[in-house]
């Protein structure tokens, strides 16, 4: 079944579309309109495998053939450059698993669970509409233009097709995403382990468990990967049991009982080792085992839900829609659509459809298969992850996700809260929650991990082992979250580190050189400090950090997805496929909305619950009549939080700046190309394919 | 009939024996590590006479490009 060939025109196949297209019609009927009463998740499921199906046969190859004219018979990088290892033509279902296994990671399961504070429906639509529209088109028209140019990375294309002053536009926008995505997602984890000995203690397994990989991998059975997976994946679950026994035993548990803040001390440090230690040591190891659970745990979450089909408890709206919700601050337009970014369409996919996946496609007919395909499950990840939130009683779910500065830090104090809010639930039931998962307490879990962690041991233990496993699940799910989060700060860190290095070697050419020892540790600690720092606010926010932050996060994000969608116009433009420049246009335009009017309100809106300067000068007037205003809890975290402001604002107003001078940019490139009297498009030529094919080895 | 469910076994032994090559064909590359098999037949067939990497050094060889800092591989977030 290759990727094109799903076009038949049968009446059979008519009939068959015909009957899909209806179901997943009925199911988001029954999710859509359905009030007061509980809806199951399968509807959710079938609703969106539908709109998958339907999408990727009219709308994905659509696109593939007419917009972007794919061309079987033209030689791709990997056949061209074919040298067995960077560039290697590669069967589609083996490099698909590749790219998913790229793109997937912590952002689609941690947005949908902070977006059903308005309900599942509106995170819902927009996980749906947002792939299927923007998502998914901009991972396949950037997989598209790499492929046509060698496998280039995004920043090199805008220099090609944009120029220079773009392209280093492009430059800064994707050092600050970096920056951003580590601190917010090291914050997840901080949040999640946050005063949990058996979690913590699970967690930091994963060290010493990963450095005995590294060493059997290298010296005993060398790169026999299997292998050390295994034996990675015995020991973990090892020390996932004992972590109960360790939690259960006080004096073991006080060691592991760790603060926010010490814990992002510690992850800091981690990350500087981390990316200055050899690769096969601790990085590459530890890569392994998170890679190959991500893919296990999304399977079986996948499979639970299709068997246990659990009934939503959250409403389809919640009253929060009006933006006054306690989990991230602002209304629906246009901050639902910054905190599902991942899932919907995220900028950063666009880095990684620029990298390896292009120079392993065997035939441009693929492309829509491995590039739209593979986002769409991603996309369904997300979707899992809502189903997963929403079983949770919405009581529980606004007790885990609301800061203690609003709901107190007793059971009895949070129930009366949360009630308050509208969302009846008694002090027992919160505390028989934490019970249930073995944990001191569940509330104030922000970040979205733990809640995730619950609502999937709900499931799973609704699959596999029923009440008693409760615990073993809800720290398995956060094992497998810290795990793969912490993969990706440490390899982060690294490409932050190269990031760095670029830029000061500009100025100091002897810092280019990254074999250097000196410039390693150098590079190293100040990527760590750049992300440590504004980790290390979050986490000591008395907000708790992703009020504040997550909704930074998803803007930079889709900024990196505006700037990726404006390079698929304008080389559409350029390719004079204008006709159909709509189709990259449609997304491109509604994120630049999204994310200049995000930034600005970040910036200039003058309620203190949104606006950064306005909070910042709430909390001036404050200080000035020596007032402490909840939730801080002494003048001088007054002022940290004022300073704090102001750097978010900055960074807010950045993102803003560099998505309208990319827009401006843009139109200059595409009346350029109109005014030109053919394509001008730099495209690796077609009949110089042979030519290029034998200079390399 | 027998013959017929003898050979509807063998295809059927066949097909998992592919789902399973390309399951770990797929589990390798998710990690970075393309077929072993197809780079020897490539220095084979095309570079003849230079030399072939051992598994060992292979892996080795990809491992490190994996995390190479300087290539600008950016991998999952998200």
């Amino acid at each position: 079944m290759s990727a094109l060939s799903w076009n038949g025109n049968g009446l059979q196949t008519k009939l068959l579309w015909g009957a899909i297209a209806t179901l997943g019609a009925v199911a988001l009927g029954i999710v859509a309109l359905s009030r007061g009463e509980t809806v199951n998740a399968a509807w959710l499921v079938i609703a969106a495998v539908c709109i998958y199906f339907v999408a990727y046969r009219y709308y994905a190859l659509f696109i593939a053939s007419k917009v972007l004219g794919v061309d079987p018979k033209r030689p791709t990088p990997a056949v061209r450059h074919n040298d067995g290892l960077d560039y290697v033509p590669t069967n589609e279902y083996v490099l698909f698993g590749h790219h998913f296994a790229a793109i997937a990671g912590a952002g689609p399961l941690v947005g949908p669970v902070l977006a059903a504070q308005m309900g599942y429906l509106p995170g819902t639509l927009w996980i749906l509409a947002g792939v299927v529209l923007a998502g998914a088109v901009q991972d396949m028209t950037v997989l598209f233009l790499s492929t046509r140019r060698d496998g280039r990375s995004l920043g090199d294309m805008v220099r090609s097709e944009m120029g220079p002053v773009a392209s280093t536009i492009a430059g800064i926008g994707i050092l600050l995403i970096c920056i951003i995505i580590l601190a917010v997602l090291a914050l997840v984890v901080v949040q999640a382990l946050n005063g949990s000995p058996w979690g913590t203690f699970t967690v930091f397994c994963t060290v010493p468990i990963a450095l005995i990989m590294g060493v059997y991998g290298r010296y005993i059975r060398r790169g026999r990967v299997a292998e050390m997976s295994l034996i990675g994946f015995v020991l973990l679950m090892a020390a996932l049991i004992y972590g109960q026994t360790v939690s259960q035993t006080p004096a073991l548990a006080a060691y592991f009982n760790l603060s926010g803040p010490s814990l992002a001390l510690i992850i800091i440090g981690y990350g500087f080792v981390a990316s200055v230690l050899p690769v096969w040591l601790l990085l590459a190891p530890r890569d392994y085992l998170s890679t190959f659970m991500k893919i296990g745990v999304v399977t079986l979450l996948a499979l639970a839900i299709i068997i246990v089909r659990p009934d939503l408890q959250m409403p389809a709206l919640t009253k929060f829609v009006d933006g006054t919700g306690p989990v991230w601050a602002g209304s629906l337009f246009p901050f639902l659509f910054i905190t599902i970014a991942c899932g919907s369409v995220s900028g950063w996919h666009a880095l990684i459809a620029s990298g390896t996946t292009p120079k392993m496609i065997e035939n441009e007919k693929q492309l829509p298969f491995i590039g739209y395909g593979a986002m769409l499950m991603e996309s369904f990840v997300a979707i899992m992850a809502m189903v997963a939130a929403c079983v949770l009683h919405p009581g529980v779910y606004f007790a885990m996700n609301t800061s203690a500065g609003l709901i107190g830090t007793t059971a009895a104090q949070a129930a009366q809260a949360v009630s308050n809010m509208g969302f009846v639930v008694t002090p027992d039931q919160l505390t028989q929650v934490a019970h249930d998962v073995g944990e001191i307490t569940i509330l104030s879990r922000t970040g979205g991990a733990p809640t995730l962690a619950v609502g999937m041991s709900q499931i799973l233990s609704g699959l596999f082992g029923g009440q008693a496993l409760t615990a073993i699940w809800y720290h398995f799910a956060i094992l497998f979250e810290a795990l793969f989060i912490l993969t990706t700060v440490d390899a982060g860190t690294r490409v932050l580190r190269f990031m760095i290095q670029e830029l000061v070697g500009n100025a100091i050419p002897a810092f280019k050189e990254t074999k250097s020892w000196t410039n390693n540790i150098i590079g190293s600690a100040v990527a760590c400090v750049l992300w440590g720092y504004i980790l290390y606010q979050g986490v000591i926010d008395p907000y708790g950090g992703i009020w504040t932050m997550w909704p930074l996060f998803g803007t930079s994000n889709q900024m990196l997805a505006a700037i990726a969608l404006v390079l698929c116009t304008v080389v559409l433009f350029k390719m004079k496929h204008e006709k159909f420049a709509w189709v990259t246009i449609l997304p491109a335009t509604w994120l630049v909305l999204c994310t200049v009017t995000a930034g600005l309100e970040k910036v200039f809106d003058p309620d203190p619950a949104i606006g950064f300067i306005a909070h910042a000068r709430h909390l001036s007037s404050a200080i000035a009549a020596g007032q402490v205003l909840v939730p801080a809890r002494s003048l001088g975290e007054m002022s940290r939080l004022v300073f704090n402001d102001y750097l978010d604002a900055t960074l807010a107003a950045l993102f803003a700046a560099v998505v309208v001078s990319m827009v401006v940019y843009g139109i200059i490139s595409i009346r350029k190309a109109l005014g030109a009297p053919k394509a001008t498009a730099i495209e690796i030529e077609f009949a110089g394919a042979a030519a290029v094919g034998g200079s390399r080895a | 009939m027998p013959d017929l469910l003898t050979a509807k076994f063998a295809e059927w032994k066949e097909r998992s024996q592919a789902v399973k090559t390309w399951s770990v064909r797929a589990a390798r590359l998710m990690i970075g590590v393309p077929d072993y098999d197809t780079y020897v037949r490539h220095r084979q067939e095309n570079h003849p006479g230079l030399p072939i990497m051992t598994y060992e050094e292979f892996f080795a060889e990809r491992q490190e490009a994996r995390y190479a800092v300087g290539k600008g591989r950016f991998r999952g977030c998200c």
